[in-house]
């Protein structure tokens, strides 16, 4: 039971949603309160013209009911007794919530038939294209397949590399180093992980535990508090994942990272580097190495296998040159 | 792999203080712990994991053991939910 009420997304959950800056949606409740436990299923939104002049064929009740000034001022030429029964008929729809861009106030008449249909009516100070590009993106992140994982994110040299690793194998220290060289940490331990856009992935903390860190000897640690908000990040496409794990004597490592290995996250390929821990070897530096290799490669240039063609260029011109030395 | 469902019976849920105990106990293992809730699933060697489950008073949880000594493990585990993780 308790899973199925966490995984409906309300209105109420969007009017509660700390959004900033460009993803503000501004938005305020002006009627129908006891509607706001409706639930938003489905990504899309609705311009209700053609129902409001009475054309209820394919209505997509089930999306968020944008008005914009055009309905707006549709509704308030057709103020009067015959239209009430018209806006019922609108109402009679299990319609998730109202918005009323621009600010606009709806007339009386609108807002008594949605207070009685417990309809919540939502208004934003944002014009109806600015909120439709942001509401879209807002539910497509909301709606966008997610997973927890273990394993701690940080920001490096602009790339998203997540560290992971069994535990106590020093993903936690790892980072702690990296933060120090002037690194940024975004989640430690429970990295959530949504897949947005298509094949972006980005990663976030939990909100109640969001940029602290779990040392062993120290115990729980305040990263914003130590090393100052420089040190610290929301969200990060993860672009480079780190595979900590102890020394194998029998295993064979890459030694020469001409071959590409990545892991699925959600269906998405991301660049796997699995780096082997012992005594002696400076996994923050490895990690700093591996995060410049990937920019590299993203850019277009593979150090190894740049490498490895000036090899088999100079292996030419000597074999070539052997071939002529010996014939003469 | 073995599962068992618990459920939090300490009115503060759980704080810092019962998943230090509980990572405690699930590192003494082998065995890879994991605790779902819901959909949420999190390492249980791994205190802001746990933490992050954001578990409260009456929250049915899911134990979930892999390994040589994953029944010792739940065992352990379901001891200290049973005792409240030594609280009240």
């Amino acid at each position: 039971m308790a899973k199925d009420t966490r995984e409906k997304f309300l209105v109420l959950d969007l009017l509660q949603l700390d959004l900033k800056e460009n993803d503000a949606l501004e938005l305020t409740c002006i009627a129908g309160r006891p509607g706001l436990i409706r639930e938003i299923a489905v990504t899309e939104i609705n311009r209700p013209g053609l129902e409001l002049g009475g054309f209820y064929e394919n209505f997509a009740w089930q999306r968020i009911q944008i008005f914009g000034r055009g309905e707006n001022a549709f509704l308030h030429k057709l103020a009067g007794e015959k239209r009430t029964g018209d806006l019922e008929k609108l109402f009679t729809y299990a319609i998730p919530c109202c918005v009323f861009t621009h600010s606009l106030a709806p007339t009386p008449d609108f807002l008594a038939v949605s207070e009685k249909a417990a309809c919540p009516l939502l208004q934003t100070s944002l014009s109806s294209s600015e909120f439709t590009m942001r509401i879209l993106r807002v539910l497509s992140t909301i709606f966008a397949p997610k997973q927890t994982v273990h394993g701690t994110l940080v920001e490096v040299f602009g790339i998203g590399v997540l560290i992971q690793g069994a535990s106590g194998v020093g993903k936690s220290e790892s980072a702690l180093s990296l933060i120090e060289r002037g690194h940024r940490l975004i989640a430690d331990d429970a990295v959530a992980i949504r897949r947005v856009s298509g094949n972006i992935l980005l990663g976030t903390g939990a909100q109640v535990v969001s940029h602290h860190m779990e040392i062993r000897g120290l115990g729980i640690i305040n990263i914003t508090h130590l090393f100052g908000v420089g040190a610290i990040r929301d969200r990060k496409q993860i672009q480079l994942v780190v595979n900590l794990e102890t020394w194998d004597q029998g295993k064979n490592y890459d030694r020469i990272g001409a071959e590409d290995t990545t892991v699925d996250i959600l269906g998405v390929h991301v660049p796997l580097v699995t780096v082997p821990i012992k005594p002696g070897r400076n996994v923050p530096v490895i990690i700093e190495t591996a995060a410049r290799n990937e920019r590299l490669k993203k850019m277009g240039f593979y150090s190894a296998k740049e490498f490895n063609r000036n090899v088999m260029n100079w292996l030419e011109t000597e074999s070539t040159r052997e071939i002529f030395l010996n014939e003469k | 792999m073995v599962e068992r469902m618990v459920t939090i019976r300490n009115r503060a849920g759980m704080h810092a203080r019962p998943a230090a105990l509980l990572v405690k106990t699930a590192s003494a293992f082998t065995a890879q712990v994991f605790i779902e809730n819901g959909s949420e699933r999190v390492n249980g060697k791994s205190i802001m994991g746990v933490i992050t489950l954001g578990a409260t008073y009456n929250t049915p949880l899911k134990l979930i053991a892999d390994g040589p000594d994953e029944v010792q493990a739940l065992d352990a585990l379901e001891k200290l939910f049973e005792s409240r993780f030594e609280e009240e």
